[in-house]
C-alpha cells in the first residue's frame, strides 16, 4: 500500500484517462456512424423494399366465394340451395406452445361436443400445412344448432376456439335427385390442376355429378375480392376495398319433383332406373337411379366409413344407372326392328310367319328360342304378322326378319333412334351404349360377323347395349312419329330461356326417314295392343294382364326381358335357380296418350325378371302420376 | 435601467442553474436526459396504443427514477468510495440467494420476491456495484494497472457475471461485463494486453459456442440469417427491420405505424421500441435520438475527465460507457446487426427497473461533478 501511494502520479493518471476518454469518444462516434449507416441502408436505400414488405404484412387479398346458383325444378321447387354451416376452428397459436397443451384443449372440447378420432386426425393433417400465424384451422364441420349453443355457453373456457360460418350446398330432397341433379364435392388435388386458380380461389367445392357438374361454370359465378388490413393475428381490422362476387346463375330444370317422387316410389327398393321425357320438348321430367345415396354426405366431407360403405356395396349406389347403365334392350328393340324390315322391304304389315317357339338358320344346328319355348319344342305364338309379333313379342318373327336384313341396314336404322350415341343436350357423362357392327366385332373380339349375330340383334340381345336414357329417347322418337327432339334437363336460367355458356347449340338431329305416317300409326297401334289388347289366352297383349285391365287412357308400350347370362341350349330359364344378380333385367318403354303423347317413359328393373309383369306396372304408375291429374283437370 | 432589463433574464437563468448545481445536479446533463425521456414517452404513448393507464404508470416510474437520481446526486463521492466493497459483497450475496430462493419467470431465475413488499433483480444493483468496485480497487493502485491488478479486477468482474449468466440472463451479464471492462479500459490498460485478449477471445470463440444454451445459439444464427426461420426465431428481426425500413426519411407519422399497431412487431413497447421510432418518425427521428444519446455520452465523459481523483474518473466514465453500451446493443439488435439480447433502449423502453438503475448512475455522475470535497 505504502509503495503504490509513493509512486502514484495524479497528473499522469489524469492524462491517461483523458487520452482514453478521447479514444472512447471517437470509437463511440464511429459506432454511432455504423448505426446511422445502417439506418440509411434500411430507410433510404431499401425503403421501397421494406415499404412493400410492410404492406404485404398487413394487406391481404381475400377471395370471396360467389354464392352458387340455385337449382329449381320446373314448378319452382328448390332442388339445391345454399345454407350457412358452422364449423369449429382452432387458432393454434392461442392454445399454448406444447403438443400437450393442444391435446388437452381438444380433449376439453370433446367433453362438450362430440369430435370423432377421424376429425382429430384430419385436423392434425391440416395443421401441418403451411399457413399464416394465427390462421384458424377447422376441427369439426357442420355443427348442429345445439352444438353451437353449447359451445357459445362455454366459449370463455376455450380462448383459441372460433366458430365460423360458410355457405354450403344443401340438397333438400336428399337421395331423390342424387343422380339427376348430382352434387358438389370437395375440390381435390387433381381438380386443382385443371381448374382456373383465379376463378376458384375462394371456392372449396365444385359440381362433380349431374346438373351440378354440367352447369358448373354458370352455377359457380364469379369470384370477388376484398383487400383487408389484418393484424399479426390474422384478425381483420378494416376492409380497404371490395370487389363483390357475382353469384352463380339460378337455373330451372325440366324435372318435376312430384313425378320424381312418384317414380322413385314406384321403383321402391328395387335396383333400376326410370327416365321420363316430355314428348314434345324432350325435357327430362324424371330421372331416377336406384339405389341412390345422400349427396349431402359429400358436401361436409364424407367420412371414410360412409364412403367405404358406398363404394363396396354390391348394389353400387354411386352408379348412375339411368345414364351410365348399359344393358341389352331385349324385346323393347322389336318396334325399331319391325320398322327397319318394312323400310327395307323385307317385310310388310300383311306378311305372316309361323312361330312354333324356335328358329334355326339354314344348315345350322343352333336353335334360337322364343320366350315361350318348352323343352319338348312346343310353345310359340302360332301364325304372326308384325302387329301380333309386337303385342305377343314373338321372337321367331324377329329372328327371321333380322336374318333377312344386313347388319348395316339394322345399324343404320337403329342409329336414327339414337342407339349407340349420346343425343342428350346436357346430361353429364352420359354413356353412348353400343351398336355393334362387323368392324367393331373384328376389333374387339377378333371374330368375323356371323349371321347368328343378326339373329340375336333381332330381339335386342347379342352385343347391343343401351342406357335407360337412350331407350326413353327412342320411345320418345316413336311417340313423336319419327320427329326428333333432344332430351335435355335445362328449362330456364334465372327465369328466362337463355343459353348458358355450357350449351353450345347442338346440331338438330334429322327426323327418322323411311317409315310412312301409316307405318308410324300401325307400329303405335301394335304397341297399344301390348297394353290394351284383351282377347283371351295367347291373344292378349303381353302387358294387358298387368297394367291394361283398369287403365283410363290409351298407352302404347313394349316390354323387354334382357338376359344377363346365356341359357344353355336345351335348357329352360328358371328364375329361382339363378343367383339374384344373374336374373333377367326387366324393361318397359311406354308413352301416352297414344294418339297425342305427352309423356314417354323407360323403366329398367335390374334382375327384376319379366318386363311386362315387373317393369310394366312401374311405367304405368309413373304415367298415371303424370297424366291422371291432367286428365282430371280437363 | 436598460442595462438592468437586458441582464435580468441572464441573471435569472444563471440563478436557476446555480440553484440546480447547489442541489448537486448537472443542469446540462439533466436537460438532455429529460429531453430523451419526453421524446421516449411520446413514442411510448404510440407504442402502447394510447393506453393511458399503462402510460401513466410509466410516467410515475420515470418520476420515481428522477427522485432516485436526485438522492444519488446528494451522496458524497467519498461515501460511494467507502461503501463500494460493501455494496459489491451484498450484491454477490443476493446473486447467490437468487439462485437458491429466486422466483422463476420465463425459465430464468432473476428475481427475489420479498412477500408483500417488492420484487427486485439483484443483477440491477450490480450494474452500478461492479464498476464501482473495480474503480475502488484501482483507485489506490498505480495506473496504468499492473498485470496482477488486472487479474484481480477481472476476478471482481467475472464472479457476478458468471452468477448472472447462469440464471440465465445473457443480456445483463454482457452489460455488467462491459461496465467492468470499461473501468479497466479507462484506467489505462496497455493496448498490447487488449490485443492479446482480442486474439485469445478469437481463438476461444468456437469453444464458447458450445457453452451457449440452445436458444442463445439459435438467436445468433437467426440474427445473421433471419429468413432461415421467418415465422420462428427470425420473426422479430424481420419485423423490426421491416418497420424501420418502411418508415423511410420522415416516417409514417406518430400513431400511424402499421407494423407496431397491427402487432407484427413484437415487444414494441419494450426491447423493440426503437423500431417504432424508425417506423413512425423515420430517419429524421432516429438520427435525432442518436444525437441526443451521443451528447449525453460526451457530457458524461467530460464530467469524468474533470473529476479530481481516480475513483471519480473511472466510476463516472464507466457508468457513462454502460449507458452507451445499452444504446448501441439495443439499436444494433433491433436493426439486425447483433443477435437478440434482452437489453432495453435506455430511458425509452417501457419498464422501471432499467430506468431507475440508469438514472441512479447519472445521479452518481452528477454527484462526482458537483461535489468539490472528497
Amino acid at each position: 500500500m505504502a509503495r503504490s501511494l509513493a509512486i502514484k502520479d495524479e497528473h499522469a493518471e489524469q492524462r491517461i484517462f483523458r487520452a482514453r476518454a478521447l479514444i472512447v469518444s471517437l470509437v463511440a462516434i464511429a459506432l454511432m456512424g455504423v448505426l446511422v449507416l445502417r439506418m440509411v441502408q434500411l430507410q433510404v436505400w431499401k425503403h421501397d423494399f421494406y415499404q412493400t414488405r410492410s404492406d404485404n404484412n398487413r394487406i391481404q387479398i381475400q377471395p370471396m366465394a360467389p354464392p352458387r346458383g340455385l337449382i329449381y325444378d320446373r314448378n319452382g321447387v328448390l332442388l339445391a340451395d345454399n345454407r350457412p354451416v358452422f364449423s369449429l376452428e382452432i387458432v393454434r397459436e392461442r392454445v399454448g406452445d406444447s403438443a400437450e397443451d393442444l391435446d388437452r384443449f381438444i380433449e376439453e372440447i370433446r367433453a362438450v361436443v362430440p369430435v370423432s378420432d377421424n376429425e382429430v386426425a384430419e385436423f392434425e393433417k391440416r395443421l401441418k400445412r403451411r399457413r399464416r400465424p394465427f390462421e384458424p384451422v377447422a376441427l369439426k364441420g357442420s355443427l348442429t344448432e345445439e352444438e353451437i349453443a353449447v359451445l357459445a355457453v362455454d366459449r370463455y373456457r376455450f380462448p383459441g376456439m372460433e366458430i365460423n360460418a360458410q355457405l354450403a350446398r344443401h340438397y333438400p330432397f336428399g337421395e331423390l335427385f342424387a343422380h339427376s341433379v348430382g352434387s358438389v364435392r370437395r375440390i381435390n388435388e387433381e381438380d386443382l390442376r385443371k381448374l382456373d386458380p383465379v376463378v376458384y380461389s375462394g371456392t372449396r367445392y365444385m359440381g362433380k355429378r349431374g346438373v351440378e357438374q354440367y352447369y358448373e361454370t354458370s352455377l359457380h359465378g364469379e369470384v370477388g375480392y376484398q383487400h383487408v388490413e389484418t393484424d399479426a393475428h390474422g384478425r381483420i381490422r378494416q376492409v380497404l376495398d371490395i370487389l363483390p362476387p357475382v353469384s352463380g346463375q339460378n337455373i330451372s330444370l325440366s324435372l318435376d319433383s312430384r313425378l320424381q317422387i312418384a317414380a322413385s316410389g314406384a321403383l321402391g327398393d328395387r335396383r333400376g332406373a326410370i327416365v321420363a321425357l316430355d314428348v314434345r320438348s324432350g325435357g327430362i321430367l324424371a330421372m331416377v337411379s336406384h339405389p341412390g345415396y345422400d349427396p349431402n354426405l359429400f358436401v361436409g366431407g364424407i367420412s371414410p366409413a360412409d364412403y367405404r360403405h358406398l363404394i363396396t356395396s354390391r348394389d353400387t349406389p354411386l352408379f348412375n344407372r339411368a345414364v351410365n347403365g348399359q344393358y341389352a334392350p331385349g324385346s323393347t328393340f322389336k318396334p325399331i326392328m319391325g320398322l327397319a324390315g318394312i323400310v327395307h322391304g323385307q317385310t310388310n304389315w300383311e306378311r305372316q310367319v309361323e312361330d312354333h317357339g324356335w328358329f334355326r338358320l339354314p344348315e345350322q344346328e343352333r336353335i334360337y328360342r322364343d320366350w315361350s319355348w318348352k323343352k319338348d319344342n312346343s310353345g310359340g305364338q302360332g301364325v304372326v304378322d308384325l302387329h301380333r309379333a309386337i303385342y305377343r313379342s314373338s321372337n321367331v318373327y324377329f329372328y327371321d326378319l333380322a336374318s333377312k336384313l344386313t347388319i348395316q341396314q339394322i345399324d343404320d336404322f337403329a342409329a336414327q333412334f339414337g342407339i349407340g350415341q349420346v343425343t342428350s343436350v346436357d346430361v353429364a357423362s352420359a354413356s353412348p351404349g353400343l351398336l355393334p357392327d362387323p368392324v367393331w366385332k373384328r376389333r374387339m373380339k377378333g371374330e368375323a360377323w356371323y349371321p347368328g349375330d343378326n339373329v340375336n340383334m333381332g330381339i335386342g340381345q347379342g352385343d347391343l347395349l343401351v342406357t335407360p336414357l337412350q331407350l326413353a329417347t327412342a320411345a320418345n322418337v316413336i311417340a313423336n312419329r319419327g320427329r326428333w327432339v333432344r332430351p335435355s334437363l335445362l328449362l330456364a336460367s334465372d327465369g328466362q330461356l337463355v343459353e348458358l355458356v355450357e350449351n353450345e347449340p347442338s346440331p338438330p338431329i334429322p327426323d327418322v326417314s323411311g317409315p310412312t305416317p301409316d307405318d308410324w300409326e300401325r307400329i303405335v297401334d301394335a304397341m297399344e295392343a301390348v297394353v290394351h289388347r284383351n282377347k283371351g289366352y295367347q291373344q292378349d297383349g303381353t302387358a294387358w294382364a298387368y297394367i291394361g285391365r283398369d287403365i283410363g287412357y290409351r298407352m302404347a308400350g313394349k316390354s323387354g326381358t334382357a338376359q344377363v347370362v346365356e341359357i344353355r341350349q336345351g335348357e329352360e330359364y328358371g328364375e329361382e335357380e339363378l343367383d339374384e344378380y344373374n336374373r333377367n333385367h326387366a324393361w318397359f318403354i311406354a308413352f301416352a296418350p297414344a294418339d297425342d303423347p305427352s309423356i314417354a317413359v323407360c323403366v329398367l328393373v335390374e334382375n327384376g325378371g319379366g318386363g311386362s309383369s315387373v317393369a310394366g306396372p312401374v311405367a304405368r304408375e309413373v304415367i298415371d302420376a303424370y297424366l291422371l291429374p291432367q286428365l282430371a283437370a280437363r | 435601467m436598460s442595462d438592468f432589463i437586458r441582464h435580468m433574464p441572464q441573471r435569472g437563468s444563471l440563478r436557476a442553474r446555480e440553484q440546480l448545481v447547489r442541489i448537486h445536479l448537472d443542469p446540462f446533463l439533466l436537460a438532455m436526459l429529460l429531453v430523451v425521456m419526453v421524446y421516449g414517452l411520446v413514442v411510448l404513448y404510440s407504442a402502447l396504443d394510447r393506453n393511458a393507464g399503462v402510460f401513466n404508470a410509466q410516467v410515475v416510474r420515470l418520476a420515481l427514477a428522477l427522485v432516485v437520481l436526485l438522492i444519488a446526486a446528494q451522496v458524497q463521492p467519498r461515501t460511494y468510495l467507502r461503501w463500494a466493497p460493501v455494496a459489491y459483497v451484498v450484491g454477490l450475496g443476493l446473486l447467490v440467494a437468487v439462485l437458491i430462493f429466486g422466483v422463476t419467470v420465463n425459465g430464468s431465475k432473476r428475481w427475489i420476491d420479498i412477500p408483500g413488499l417488492m420484487r427486485f433483480q439483484p443483477s440491477e444493483l450490480m450494474k452500478i456495484a461492479v464498476p464501482m468496485m473495480v474503480a475502488w480497487y484501482l483507485h489506490e493502485r498505480v495506473l496504468p494497472p499492473s498485470f496482477r491488478d488486472l487479474l484481480v479486477s477481472l476476478a471482481i468482474i467475472a464472479l457476478p457475471v458468471a452468477l448472472i449468466v447462469i440464471q440465465p440472463d445473457l443480456g445483463t451479464g454482457i452489460l455488467i461485463l462491459a461496465a467492468g471492462l470499461a473501468v479497466i479500459l479507462l484506467g489505462g490498460i496497455r493496448w498490447r494486453l487488449i490485443a492479446y485478449a482480442g486474439i485469445a477471445i478469437a481463438v476461444a470463440a468456437p469453444g464458447l459456442w458450445y457453452t451457449l444454451q440452445d436458444y442463445q445459439r439459435q438467436r445468433i444464427v437467426t440474427s445473421f440469417d433471419p429468413e432461415s426461420d421467418p415465422l420462428g426465431a427470425g420473426w422479430n428481426i424481420i419485423q423490426s427491420t421491416t418497420a424501420i425500413g418502411s418508415g423511410g426519411l420522415f416516417g409514417k407519422g406518430l400513431f400511424q405505424g402499421t407494423q407496431s399497431h397491427l402487432d407484427f412487431l413484437p415487444e414494441a413497447q419494450t426491447d423493440f421500441v426503437f423500431a417504432v421510432i424508425g417506423e413512425e418518425l423515420g430517419f429524421v427521428g432516429v438520427v435525432a435520438l442518436l444525437v441526443l444519446y451521443l451528447v449525453i455520452l460526451m457530457r458524461g465523459l467530460w464530467v469524468a475527465s474533470k473529476a479530481p481523483n481516480t475513483f471519480g474518473r473511472l466510476l463516472a466514465g464507466a457508468l457513462t460507457l454502460v449507458f452507451f453500451v445499452y444504446v448501441f446493443v439495443n439499436i444494433a439488435m433491433v436493426a439486425g446487426l447483433l443477435p437478440v439480447v434482452g437489453v432495453p433502449l435506455p430511458l425509452v423502453s417501457y419498464g422501471g427497473t432499467s430506468a431507475i438503475t440508469l438514472l441512479a448512475g447519472f445521479g452518481i455522475i452528477m454527484s462526482i461533478r458537483t461535489h468539490r470535497t472528497w
